[in-house]
């Protein structure tokens, strides 16, 4: 007797498991389906006043410039509150954006709430690749912190490199249902003939619900992307 | 003008600037008598140069005996100011310079560096000097740039416009269109 039912439950508790772990798969399978089948599909109408908190990506070498010429004319209003990230090296876009949301300030523009937070980058130019394991880690966990603190419902990015795993995860938030976000991707204006690496990872693994790009050339060669012209 | 009539040169100054970066090879031959010659032929009277990280020194000359003044600054924070003034700007092909000195209805010389690893900067220049709102050169043929370049042809350049991006990114949004 005593080793019939320690023979059952041998049996059956690995069975559990399996049934557990295969229903498990399955749910995020579907989940993960679904989540690529509704991006890029545009949401439910809304009214003007809903607010959306907006992570906006920031980074040197004209990217920071362009991200503001963006949020100039988007709806302050809609889009709050935000939340800057630029790389911990970079110390000219954070103080660019706090310029920016100063000026919203003085102009009278109500209700400001924003945030302005560093990343770790996971390589710097010039690192070695040795290194470079362990502090991919490091910015991979810095970035899930960072996101699980925001949870943002729209992410605004425009090229720099860091912009990838903030997307990335915002993807998986969706999966797991932690948040439904809407990804931008704007491809910097810089771009004429071929996308960036970011770009071309975003457009690719169809983690952006909306691509942009400013040169018509792109376009033809990205047929997915939105032509705007250009931002500067 | 008023100066130039009491015999007293106007100046014509010509501003290179290289931005953040490191770019050695466009001072160098920025320095060269052979395109200081020709700067000063063509009626530019002082070349200002921004050096940013560079370690080539240009030599500095107060332009008295009937040349180019030339001077020099690593970094300022008022690169607006020297933009402004300036009657032609030679940049490094960063978007940030190009724009900003576009936007300043200012002639401009982007000069590519062809020492960097992933130079996709050469595109935008490219595609600029296509539609005539600059010249695009490479350090070693900045000499003939300056020499047959004629700033009439240049189309002034007008500023872009974010708002169709705003517009594509609110209808997604699902907020209604502003009236």
């Amino acid at each position: 007797m005593e080793k019939n039912t320690s023979c059952f439950f041998s049996n059956s508790s690995p069975n559990l498991v399996i049934t557990c772990f295969v229903a498990f798969i399955t749910i995020i399978l579907v989940r993960f389906l679904y989540v690529i089948y509704r991006t890029g599909k545009p949401l439910n109408k809304r009214t003007p006043q809903q607010t959306l908190s907006t992570l906006i990506v920031l980074g040197s070498g004209g990217h920071t410039a362009e991200m503001i010429n963006l949020l100039l004319v988007l709806q302050k209003d809609r889009f709050t509150p935000r939340f800057y990230i630029a790389a911990a090296t970079d110390n000219m876009s954070l103080q660019k954006a706090r310029v920016f949301e100063n000026s919203l300030a003085d102009s009278g523009v109500k209700g400001i709430s924003s945030e302005f937070m560093q990343i770790y980058r996971s390589r710097e130019v010039g690192q070695s690749y040795v290194t470079s394991v362990w502090t991919t880690v490091l910015a991979t966990a810095h970035a899930l912190w960072l996101m699980i603190k925001i949870r943002p419902q729209v992410v605004l990015c425009n090229g720099p490199g860091t912009c990838i795993p903030l997307c990335v995860i915002a993807f998986i938030f969706k999966v797991v249902g932690i948040r439904w976000s809407s990804i931008f991707y704007v491809e910097s204006i810089a771009r004429v003939k071929r996308l960036s690496l970011s770009g071309l990872l975003l457009y690719k693994l169809q983690i952006a619900d909306q691509f942009f790009v400013q040169w018509p050339q792109l376009q033809r060669k990205y047929p997915r992307a939105h032509y705007v012209g250009c931002l500067m | 003008m008023g100066e130039a009539r009491d015999g007293v040169k106007v100046k014509r100054v010509v501003f290179i600037t290289v931005g953040t970066t490191c770019f050695d090879a466009l001072v160098k031959v920025a320095d060269s008598q052979e395109v200081k010659d020709e700067l000063y032929r063509r009626g530019y009277t002082d070349l200002l140069i921004q050096m940013g990280r560079g370690s080539y020194l240009p030599t500095k000359s107060t332009g008295d005996d009937g040349s180019l003044a030339v001077d020099y600054f690593t970094f300022s924070s008022s690169i607006a100011d020297h933009l402004r003034s300036a009657s032609l700007v030679i940049s490094h092909a960063g978007s940030g310079s190009i724009f900003e000195t576009l936007q300043l209805g200012k002639p401009l010389i982007v000069v590519v560096n062809e020492d960097l690893m992933d130079n996709h900067q050469s595109e935008l220049a490219e595609e600029l000097a296509e539609r005539k709102h600059l010249y695009c050169a490479r350090p070693l043929t900045l000499h003939q740039t300056i020499a047959s370049m004629d700033l009439n042809s240049l189309v002034p350049y007008s500023p872009g416009d974010a708002t169709p991006v705003a517009k594509l990114i609110n209808r997604f949004l699902g907020f209604p269109e502003e009236s």
